[in-house]
This record gives C-alpha cells, sequence and structure tokens, in this order.
C-alpha cells in the first residue's frame, strides 16, 4: 500500500487480497465485478431519465391542473381581459400582455449593452482586468430576484418617479403616438420600471454568453482582419458579429427566456394591475407576478386553476423560446468544435 | 485621409460606447450592494440571528426563517445531489453518444433555465394538493427539483474533461467502468463537482417563487417538516411588502444576508474551480 493509507490499483481490483491464482475465486470476483458494474450503469441510467420524468411530470401536472380553466373558458381564456375572482370570470390577456411588454422592454435594453460589454471584454480589455470583470458581471447575475425586487421597490422605484418618469410624460405629452405610451400620472411602479429592472437583471446572462461566443470566433479571422488594417470596430462589426451571429441571438433567446419567467424582481414593482393599459407608466401584471401574488389567496377550484393556466402558458412560452436558444447555442459549439 | 478620419471617428466611437457600457453594467453591481449594506447593516445586530420573527411593530430577529432556509436547503441537496450526479455521470461516462444522453441533456438545459415559479407550481400539484397541506418537504423538494439541473451540467462538464487517456489506462488494467468511474474520473473532477454543489446551493438560497406555495410562511418556530416553515427569502418578501418599518428594516437584513452568502459561495466555487480552467 502506499504511504498515505491510499488503495493501490491493485488492492482496490482484488478487494481483501484475494489470492489470483485461484480460478474459481477469480471467475467469482469478475463476475461479482461485473454485477456491481451492471448496477451501476442501470442506476446512473435511471437517474438521467428522472430528469426527463421531472420535465414530463412539469408538463402533465401543469395540464391536468389548468384542465377545469381550459375547459370553462376555452380558447377566450387567452383573449379575455377580466380577471375578476368574485364572478369567476378569468382571462390571461392582461397577464400575457404583461409579460411581453416587460420582456420587450428589458431586451430592447440588455441587448445592445450586453454586446457592448462582451465586445469590451473580448477586444478591448487589458488581460488581465478580464477575469476579475467577467466574475464581478457574473456576481450580477448570481444575485438572488428577491434582492433587485426589494432594491427595486424601494430605491429604484422612487427614484424614477421623480425623475424619468416626469421627464417621459413632459417629453413626450404632446407627441401623437408616444404620448399615449406615457399617459397618466408617474407611480414609480408600473410597466416601465418592472422592464427595466428585468434589463438589468438579464444583462448578465447576455454579457456573458455573446462574450463565450464572441471568444469561439478563431483568433485567425480576426487577425487576417486587423492585417489589413481594420479598426476595432470594423473588426467586431464584419468578422466577428457575422461569424458569431446564431450564437448571440441563441445567448439573446436564453436571456429572454430569463425575463419571461422571473418572477419575483417583478412582483415588487409592477403593481399588479389586471388591465392592459397602452401606457408604459401604469401598473399591470405579468403572468409569473399574478401566479406569485394570487396563488395562495386562490379560493375555489376555477380560480386555482386559471392561476396553473397561466403556469401552463408561461411554461410553453419559455420552453418554445428556450429550445430555439439551445438548438442555436448548439449550432455554434459545433461550428467551434470543427 | 477623410475616410481614414471617418473610421477612427467611429472607431473611438464604437469603443467609447463598450467602456460606458461595461461601467453601466458594473455601476448596477456597486448601486446594489452599496444600498444592500447601506440599509442592511444598521439592522444588522446579533438578535436576528437569535430571536424568532417579531409581530408587527415590535423588535425581532430572523432566526426562524434563517434555520427553516437552512434545513430545506440542506434536504434538497441531498434529495439533488445524488440523483444530478449520477445522471451527469451517465451522460459522460456511459452513454456519451447514445440518444439518450442527447435528450436528457436538452431536457436539463431547458429545465435550468425553466421559470422557478413553475416549479413551484409542479410540486404543488403533486404534494401539496394531494397532502392537502404545505409542507417543508413540499419545498424541500421543490428546491431540490432545481438542484438536480445544475448538478447534472457541472458533473458532466467535469467528467467530459477528465482526460480518456486515464481511464484507458485504469480499465487496461482490468478494472471495470465503476471501479474507473469511482476512483479516477471522480478523483480527477473532484473539484469541478464540488463547484457544482456550491453553485446550486447558491441557486436555491435565493430561490422564493419555488417556496411561495410550497413550505408557504411560519411565524414561529418549527422544525416539523409536515408542516408550513419559513424561509429566509419568503420573510423578505411578506416583510418588505407590508406597511411596518420594523418588518421592512429585517427585511433589508435579510436581503444583505443572503446577498452576501450567495456571493460568497459563488466566489468559494470559482476559486476551486480556477485551477482547473487555466491549465
Amino acid at each position: 500500500m502506499p504511504p498515505d493509507g491510499r488503495k493501490s490499483v491493485a488492492d482496490i481490483t482484488l478487494q481483501g487480497g484475494l489470492a489470483v491464482d485461484a480460478p474459481a475465486s477469480r471467475a467469482k470476483l469478475l463476475a461479482r465485478m461485473r454485477l456491481g458494474d451492471m448496477a451501476f450503469r442501470h442506476v446512473t441510467r435511471a437517474a438521467a431519465v428522472a430528469v426527463l420524468i421531472i420535465l414530463g411530470g412539469v408538463i402533465l401536472s401543469l395540464i391536468s391542473g389548468s384542465l377545469p380553466a381550459l375547459r370553462a373558458f376555452g380558447l377566450n381564456f387567452f383573449v379575455q381581459q377580466s380577471w375578476n375572482p368574485v364572478t369567476e370570470r378569468f382571462g390571461a390577456l392582461a397577464p400575457i400582455y404583461g409579460t411581453v411588454v416587460t420582456s420587450f422592454i428589458a431586451m430592447l435594453i440588455a441587448v445592445p449593452i450586453g454586446l457592448l460589454i462582451a465586445v469590451f471584454l473580448t477586444e478591448l480589455c487589458p488581460l488581465w482586468l478580464r477575469r476579475p470583470i467577467g466574475i464581478a458581471i457574473e456576481l450580477l447575475a448570481g444575485i438572488p430576484s428577491i434582492i433587485y425586487g426589494i432594491w427595486g421597490l424601494f430605491i429604484f422605484a422612487p427614484f424614477l418617479q421623480t425623475t424619468l418618469q416626469p421627464f417621459l410624460i413632459a417629453a413626450f405629452g404632446n407627441v401623437p403616438v408616444l404620448s399615449s405610451l406615457f399617459e397618466g400620472p408617474p407611480y414609480g411602479i408600473g410597466v416601465l420600471t418592472a422592464g427595466l429592472i428585468l434589463a438589468i437583471m438579464v444583462l448578465p446572462f447576455i454579457t456573458s454568453i455573446t462574450r463565450d461566443v464572441f471568444e469561439a470566433v478563431p483568433p485567425v479571422l480576426k487577425e487576417a482582419a486587423y492585417g489589413v488594417g481594420c479598426t476595432t470596430w470594423e473588426v467586431v462589426r464584419y468578422v466577428v458579429l457575422p461569424y458569431a451571429r446564431v450564437g448571440v441571438i441563441g445567448g439573446i433567446m436564453l436571456g429572454l427566456g430569463r425575463a419571461l419567467g422571473e418572477t419575483m424582481a417583478v412582483t415588487f414593482v409592477i403593481g399588479n394591475a389586471h388591465r392592459v393599459s397602452t401606457s408604459l407608466l401604469a401598473p399591470g401584471t405579468t403572468i409569473s407576478a399574478t401566479i406569485a401574488n394570487e396563488f395562495t389567496e386562490a379560493i375555489g377550484d376555477l380560480y386555482t386553476s386559471s392561476l396553473i393556466a397561466l403556469g401552463l402558458i408561461l411554461f410553453i412560452i419559455t420552453f418554445i423560446v428556450l429550445t430555439a436558444a439551445r438548438i442555436m447555442l448548439a449550432q455554434i459549439e459545433r461550428r467551434a468544435g470543427n | 485621409m477623410a475616410l481614414y478620419n471617418k473610421r477612427r471617428r467611429r472607431n473611438a466611437l464604437a469603443m467609447g460606447l463598450s467602456l460606458a457600457a461595461t461601467a453601466f453594467g458594473l455601476g448596477w453591481l456597486v448601486l446594489i450592494l452599496g444600498v444592500l449594506v447601506w440599509k442592511g447593516f444598521s439592522g444588522l445586530s446579533l438578535e436576528v440571528f437569535t430571536e424568532m420573527t417579531p409581530p408587527p411593530g415590535s423588535a425581532g430577529g430572523l432566526l426562524n426563517p434563517i434555520i427553516g432556509s437552512l434545513v430545506m436547503t440542506t434536504l434538497a441537496v441531498v434529495i439533488g445531489t445524488p440523483i444530478g450526479m449520477l445522471a451527469g455521470t451517465y451522460m459522460a461516462e456511459y452513454g456519451r453518444h447514445d440518444r439518450l444522453a442527447h435528450v436528457v441533456r436538452f431536457i436539463n438545459d431547458i429545465l435550468l433555465s425553466a421559470p422557478s415559479i413553475v416549479i413551484g407550481l409542479f410540486i404543488y400539484e403533486i404534494m401539496v394538493a394531494p397532502m392537502g397541506h404545505f409542507s417543508g418537504w413540499a419545498g424541500a423538494v421543490a428546491l431540490a427539483v432545481i438542484v438536480i439541473p445544475v448538478v447534472v451540467r457541472t458533473t458532466e462538464d467535469m467528467l467530459i474533461l477528465v482526460p480518456n487517456s486515464l481511464r484507458e489506462a485504469a480499465i487496461a488494467l482490468g478494472m471495470p467502468r465503476v471501479t474507473v468511474i469511482a476512483h479516477i474520473s471522480y478523483r480527477a473532477a473532484r473539484a469541478g463537482m464540488v463547484t457544482g454543489v456550491l453553485l446550486a446551493i447558491a441557486r436555491i438560497s435565493g430561490e422564493t417563487a419555488p417556496l411561495l406555495f410550497t413550505a408557504l410562511n411560519n411565524q414561529f418556530w418549527s422544525m416539523n417538516l409536515n408542516a408550513p416553515m419559513p424561509s429566509l427569502p419568503v420573510v423578505i418578501f411578506q416583510f418588505a411588502l407590508s406597511p411596518y418599518k420594523d418588518w421592512q428594516s429585517l427585511a433589508w437584513t435579510g436581503a444583505l444576508i443572503i446577498t452576501f452568502t450567495v456571493l460568497a459561495l459563488s466566489i468559494i466555487a470559482r476559486v476551486l474551480a480556477a485551477p482547473r480552467k487555466s491549465s
């Protein structure tokens, strides 16, 4: 045995030091090994299948839970705006609308900024600074969403109420179409605030994925472009971006998946109003915020079932978005592998 | 020359913007952490860790939610880690290229970024509704469902990094596969696999949405896993949205505790994983 007490290979194989020259015990040992190997293989396989079962279970439980609501309202569930627990009439239009609008605002802000940070990290940043900044951005991704929520409610929303929102109202109040976007009093909380918080939240996701994708661009291509005298911007614009396009879109979709499903940060600042309002300053709601706010207080099967149906819609939307993202990212990975 | 200047100007503009964007991104981190420390630190005292959550309007601490979070997180890791590691082992060692591994990899990636509130609904449907009451167990299982994909992913990634020549050498000595995995692959990938578990803990210690309607909340000391159980994130949620000043300041303190726990975990995880990455 080695001095540190670890078993050597021979000790492991012949546990207890079985005599190698006894054919019978050797065969027995081999059979036992084979059995152990088989058993372990099946256990790991079962665990892998368990992952599939979990996803299947999620889908099945959501479908079965939402059946009563879907049966009661049919397709009207998707287009109706009223959400009335007293008369038990539920429609998903307002939450769906809020989810889409807040995510759209988030992507509108987070995508260009995320891409620019990725450009900075891959092209501009001195080598010794890359890791610290990269880690800092990833730490931002690790902050739990409830922290963004409490911060948004107590710090960010009051700040917006006194600065950005009055400015928007004043600036666009007389512009024909835009004025309806920024109508009403500045509450602080509302659709716009939720969208901005979401932007801050998905920014690190988009940044770290696009950075990885940018880094997968073969250096030869970039060097060739620099060699013919391209500026850094031209290299990014005409070499890096076209090469990494699929991966960038994949990263954006992944961020979108986050934004669509994000719950706590939005719940704090959106105001929970079941209304479809053109104004971005008005309170609204999203699918996840509605579920988080109302689920434990939902009385009656139809109410609960309607909330689960909302969950099903959310799951289907994110499933589609995430699937598209993964397919695109897999494509860039395959290209990098070749 | 004019064209040259124009190109240079455009380049300077783009680079300036990317620098500004980075400052903007990092600014949020500083801003959020700064506010957390400023708001939460004043409330940080020994009582926070030794006293129960108070009724509105009186002083108290966060002992019961902290314990509740610890219990449920521990259970979730105990339930989720073995399943995740075994599944990751199958995908990296036995079925690296087979159909099942491909499908599981794909589904696992979906689960990894699926909205956590949907996981809460799922556990509500399969545990809370049949049992008829909210429970600490349901909360722990909901968190475990979040742990599994994180551990699967890191285990698989780390095992794939183990050089095949190590495995081949071991197999050439006549070791069965299970011995190769346990004594060669796991040993070589140990740091990375621990990192995965740490990241999973970091991920679930701030999760609120899946606990809202599985573990619910509890104002009192409770170690009964068959009853509603308090947790730090849910208490923060409840206290922050309350109109009481005492509760709000406790919420900030709780937020500070969670954030620094999460940040410490992810930094430790990164330090553990670092030597492997650079080699």
